[in-house]
């Protein structure tokens, strides 16, 4: 196995590695945004959806794993690359026009990539703890209906659409590069498909965190009066 | 003895004795730069100035002077080879600037290309690099078959020759945030890989590189596209692709000898 | 009897390097590895002989002073390379590539050289492909080929404008291979400062290490010179900045001989000098005289008025142009050689009919605007558009230039700022090429024993003009195919010598002498910079030894040339130290070379009193002002013998033979 410790060890095979992962949270993350949308046009569906997330045994300690995993590598081999990357220029420029040559959400990938990081402490925290003591720790009757009220009610309190928006405003900075930037990673390039999936990157960047922030808004302003 | 057009600029020069020296800017004024000169005889002026104060003049790297042998090697006013694209630092000229400009003029940084003295920085790292395998194994005999043997397709032909042109300056490398030389490396990698007679080495030829690269202490890509944008010669980052594509393929396709 | 003996074999011209090399000694694979060999400079000559000497077993020290093998200078070439392969089967053959080139030398080139160039030349290609040189291609994905200046056939292989660079960055591969494998030992930054003779034979060389300043010996059983022309003896040439003579300059000085430096190409489409600030000249291809029109107003006045700004050129009238070059050679027109191109326009300017911006007018016109049209009329007619109003034409013709010349018309327009589609290319001859050089026999040994030289540091193949896309075929037949062969025949006598020490008398005594310049320098401390030096003498060499020379010129520049040498050694100022990086130390070794090579250069155009190719003197001509060649007294190489001082120097002469082809005046009417 020193072919693969010496692969994934290597500059491009991190990269690999980090484009992988990306591609898996970038799925993950339109599954996550299916599920939250129904709530917009269905409390039933989305109660459903959302109580079988919840309890499926498979979803629980199979992907939930996996998902955990996934973002922690994503988070922890970003920091390494940065790292590595800061140490590779050791004295910085006096006067330099990152500007000139590439976007800002190229460059500040480690920024927009923390305040994400910032943001799922706080989903974190806020979220998934209590449901993992509501569920396991307290050990509460199932309620399969108390979804959508729950997430509802989350969104009442305007500070929290503050930050939730901010986070996935984010979001779409790291996805506007990093969605193209993971293809290219992996070396998919092509001239007629590469075009193609610049353009799905770019929409993909700014449809799903605007939904995002849609669901949030929505919530927040059709609370129950 | 001002002309109507000359200009009067303010240099900011990165002063560095010696390897081991800490090194700052130092500031200069030139007067009565004509716009035509380019900006290396604005350096030759500079010197001049200098020689005839009786101090050292600034050590930079040049040599052919008109954009091919890539020697030259300034960062200036925050980009490599200076404002304008597809050129190198021989190619711009002073019209390019406005009198009482204050121009900074800096070496490459990386930590791969150490300062030697003044703008002038080791660039041996892109030697090492093509001596780990930016070859294609073939003896000089003059018994090779004839050159039109194997046909090659001519969009192959010149892609291969699109990034054989790089003229291994190292502007990528000074431009990219991570001082990453996969512009560089790719271009080789990528001229031999769509070459038949390059296939045969190819997977060797790729992890090789790629190890020498990641061993002489250049960041990583992070595909920021900078270095495109800066290279005198338009290297595409298609080449990057490739090579990543070569890469991967070599490391998980090819069987273990 | 001449000392030069020139060994060359025996036989038919098409045998003779065939049989030469079945006759020739050879080296054994296990004594190879006992051998070194030094190669200065790395170039298409030096690094593909670096690439071939490795492979073949020799312990390799290649020095150059550039940051890496890539940097030579062989990478600024644009046009091609030649090559007799009848791809296109217009009727080439090795016998008309050689027929060419000696034609085009104008009869001073030694045949049986120039017949094994164009005989190896179809194995540069083919070795060329077989490493990865992109060479152009068409939709067969077969090789294309152009065509150049002088010949009647299509042979050029190319890469865009950038074969100098294709080719030499294959040789640097090939080069990086054996570094990798410990064959090669490269010294970047590395500049060589003396040569090293121990019982007469080259055994070493003293080099500078031009980072730290260390003074350094290294020895080897051969030492190959790859160092390239001497053309920045005129300061101001298409030549880089540290391209030099020195390498060159201290083995002559040590014995080797120097032949015909008069001979040198002034190439007739550079960009004019703008002003005395400029350090360098730039190349426009030869390629575009194919489709420019060269030009100067017909009336004084108006040349006087452009000079001074007042009048453009789209404002001077077809019949106030004078197209000198269609009315002087109808038959050849725009596309005679680059020799007598560039005579023609500096006796235009000389006349007062020039077009520069600087002091003395030097420039005249390249004018794309008739191929513009016809190409736009052409394009219209392809594409049915035949209401089409001149502006379409126009425009439709500038596609299809720039498709053929973009990328020469775009580093025009960065230089310059002036758009060449709109307004007429300004251009001027430029010190370009030298064919001159060390002299050396059919081995490429020069008159040192161990020592040789090649590429365009030796003076052998393109006699008195080289012709476009030669000299990259000559840089690579020497170091690929020629030298690894005759160098074996040298060293199979070394093969019990053992390494050579450096703790020899003989090297103590050739590095104090570099120390001792180097000293000098540094304590030195005159008034004036080394730059002011090589000026000056850039602008003596420029107007007397230039393009157009006669007795008295010579005679002035050879005293100018004395009295500037001596003010140098007087009055120059090196700032710095010698133990650190010091490029003005560097320049001030270089130019004092300059300064004694211009010497030899303008006694040996004195000497030669007749016309041939690149060497013009003005009593040596016609009515009509073209050049005078002398058969009977003047068909040799010139080789100086150094004895002290430039002023000094013995000549000896190598009388050339032409057996297989017969002596012609060239005629371009």
């Amino acid at each position: 196995m020193s072919w693969f410790k010496e692969t994934f060890g290597s500059s491009i095979g991190r990269k690999f590695a980090m484009a992988l992962s990306a591609l898996f949270l970038i799925i993950f993350l339109l599954q996550h945004l299916i599920i939250n949308l129904t709530s917009v046009f269905s409390e039933e569906t989305f109660n459903s959806l959302s109580h079988f997330m919840g309890t499926n045994p498979v979803v629980q300690f199979a992907l939930q794993p996996v998902l955990i995993i996934g973002v922690i590598f994503h988070f922890v081999m970003g920091f390494i690359l940065e790292i590595r990357n800061k140490n590779a220029r050791e004295v910085k420029y006096a006067k330099n026009e990152g500007g000139a040559n590439s976007s800002w959400m190229s460059r500040n990938m480690i920024w927009s990539g923390l305040f994400i990081l910032f943001f799922l402490g706080f989903h974190f925290a806020d979220f998934w703890i209590p449901e993992i003591i509501h569920k396991y720790i307290e050990v509460h009757p199932d309620d399969p209906n108390r979804y959508y009220a729950e997430t509802v009610h989350m969104f009442e309190n305007p500070i929290r659409v503050g930050i939730y928006t901010l986070s996935f405003v984010f979001l779409a900075l790291h996805l506007k590069h990093g969605f193209q930037s993971a293809f290219q990673s992996m070396g998919a390039r092509h001239s007629k498909y590469t075009p193609m999936i610049k353009k799905i990157g770019d929409a993909y960047s700014i449809v799903v965190p605007a939904l995002y922030i849609f669901i949030a808004v929505y919530h927040h302003f059709t609370q129950a009066i | 003895m001002s002309t109507a057009n000359g200009l009067n600029l303010t240099l900011k020069v990165w002063r560095q004795k010696n390897n081991k020296d800490k090194g700052k800017l130092e500031s200069y004024q030139v007067t009565d730069i004509s716009p035509d000169s380019s900006f290396l005889e604005m350096m030759d002026i500079l010197n001049e100035q200098l020689i005839d104060e009786g101090q050292d003049p600034v050590a930079f790297d040049h040599d052919c002077r008109e954009g091919i042998c890539g020697t030259c090697s300034m960062y200036i006013n925050g980009e490599a080879h200076g404002p304008g694209r597809g050129i190198t630092t021989c190619q711009l000229h002073m019209r390019e600037f406005k009198n009482g400009d204050t121009i900074y003029i800096e070496p490459w940084r990386a930590k791969a290309f150490p300062v030697l003295k003044d703008l002038v920085v080791d660039r041996s790292g892109f030697d090492r690099i093509m001596a780990a395998g930016g070859f294609i194994s073939v003896n000089t005999s003059g018994n090779t078959q004839d050159a039109n043997n194997i046909p090659i397709p001519k969009l192959e032909a010149d892609k291969a020759f699109d990034a054989a042109t790089c003229i291994g300056c190292g502007a990528c490398v000074a431009s990219c945030k991570n001082a990453s030389a996969m512009l560089f490396v790719s271009a080789k990698v990528s001229q031999f890989a769509l070459l038949p007679q390059g296939r045969p080495e190819a997977a060797e030829r790729v992890q090789n590189m790629v190890k020498q690269m990641d061993e002489e202490g250049f960041g990583n890509c992070s595909n920021t596209g900078a270095c495109e944008v800066e290279c005198p010669k338009g290297i595409s980052l298609e080449n990057i692709a490739r090579m990543n594509r070569e890469y991967l393929s070599a490391s998980f396709k090819a069987e273990e000898a | 009897m001449s000392v030069l003996d020139s060994k060359i074999p025996e036989g038919p011209i098409k045998d003779k390097w065939t049989n030469h090399k079945n006759n020739i000694k050879l080296v054994n694979p296990a004594n190879k590895r006992q051998i070194d060999v030094i190669v200065v400079g790395t170039g298409l000559a030096g690094g593909s002989a670096c690439a071939t000497l490795a492979e073949l077993g020799y312990n390799v020290k290649a020095f150059c002073y550039q940051d890496s093998p890539r940097r030579a200078h062989s990478i600024a070439a644009q046009g091609g390379i030649n090559a007799a392969k009848n791809y296109q089967g217009d009727g080439d053959s090795t016998y008309r590539l050689f027929y060419d080139t000696v034609k085009g030398g104008d009869y001073r080139s030694r045949e049986a050289n120039v017949y094994r160039l164009a005989e190896v030349s179809t194995n540069i290609i083919d070795q060329c492909v077989a490493q990865g040189v992109p060479f152009a291609r068409d939709y067969g994905g077969l090789l294309d080929n152009r065509s150049f200046g002088g010949v009647q056939v299509s042979r050029t292989f190319y890469a865009k404008g950038q074969t100098g660079q294709q080719l030499l960055l294959g040789c640097y591969s090939a080069m990086s291979r054996q570094i990798g494998k410990g064959k090669i030992k490269m010294y970047n930054r590395h500049e060589m400062v003396d040569i090293v003779k121990i019982d007469g034979k080259a055994r070493g060389i003293i080099a500078r290490n031009l980072i730290t300043g260390e003074i350094e010996r290294h020895s080897a059983h051969a030492v190959v010179i790859a160092s390239g022309g001497y053309g920045n003896v005129f300061f101001l040439s298409t030549n880089a900045m540290g391209s030099n003579v020195s390498a060159s300059w201290k083995i002559h000085k040590k014995g080797a001989f120097f032949a015909n430096p008069c001979f040198t190409q002034i190439h007739p489409t550079c960009i004019p000098q703008h002003g005395d600030q400029q350090s360098k000249l730039t190349l426009m291809s030869e390629s575009l005289r194919n489709d420019g029109r060269i030009w100067v107003p017909a009336k004084k006045e108006d040349a006087e008025a452009i000079r001074a700004g007042k009048l453009k050129p789209t404002d001077i009238a077809e019949a106030d142009r004078d197209y000198y070059l269609e009315r002087r050679y109808p038959s050849f027109g725009n596309l005679v050689p680059r020799d007598v191109a560039s005579r023609a326009a500096k006796e235009r300017s000389d006349a007062g009919y020039g077009v520069g911006t600087n002091e003395s007018g030097e420039a005249v016109y390249l004018d794309f605007s008739s191929a513009i049209m016809r190409y736009g009329q052409e394009q219209a007619n392809i594409h049915g558009v035949y209401d089409a109003n001149d502006a379409k034409i126009r425009e439709l013709g500038e596609a299809v230039v720039e498709e053929k010349y973009g990328n020469l018309f775009q580093m025009y327009e960065k230089i310059t700022a002036d758009n060449p589609y709109k307004t007429p290319m300004k251009i001027y001859p430029a010190v370009h090429y030298t064919m001159g050089g060390v002299w050396v026999d059919y081995n490429l040994m020069t008159t040192i024993e161990g020592c040789y030289a090649i590429g365009e540091a030796n003076f052998s193949d393109h006699g008195a003009n080289r012709l476009g896309a030669s000299a990259l075929m000559q840089g690579l037949a020497d170091g690929y195919f020629v030298l690894p062969y005759t160098i074996g025949d040298y060293l199979a006598d070394d093969i019990r010598t053992g390494a050579i020490p450096t703790d020899s008398p003989e090297f103590d005594e050739a590095e104090k002498a570099v120390k001792d310049q180097i000293d000098f320098f540094i304590n030195n401390k005159g008034s004036k910079s080394v730059d002011h030096f090589h000026k000056r003498l850039g602008k003596v060499m420029w107007n007397k030894v230039g393009m157009a020379r006669n007795a008295t010129g010579l005679k002035e520049a050879i005293e100018e040339i004395k009295q500037i040498r001596a003010e140098f050694w007087k009055d120059v100022k090196v700032p710095g130290t010698a133990d650190s990086m010091n490029p003005e130390l560097e320049k001030a070794g270089r130019v004092a070379d300059f300064l004694e090579l211009g010497e030899l250069f303008a006694r040996d155009a004195l000497l030669r009193e007749e016309s041939c190719g690149g060497h013009f003197r003005e009593e040596h001509s016609t009515a009509e002002g073209e050049a005078l060649r002398d058969d009977i007294n003047f068909t040799y190489a010139a080789a100086w013998e150094f004895k002290g001082e430039p002023s000094e120097a013995e000549v000896h002469k190598e009388g050339l033979t032409y057996e297989n082809i017969e002596l012609k005046t060239r005629s371009y009417k």
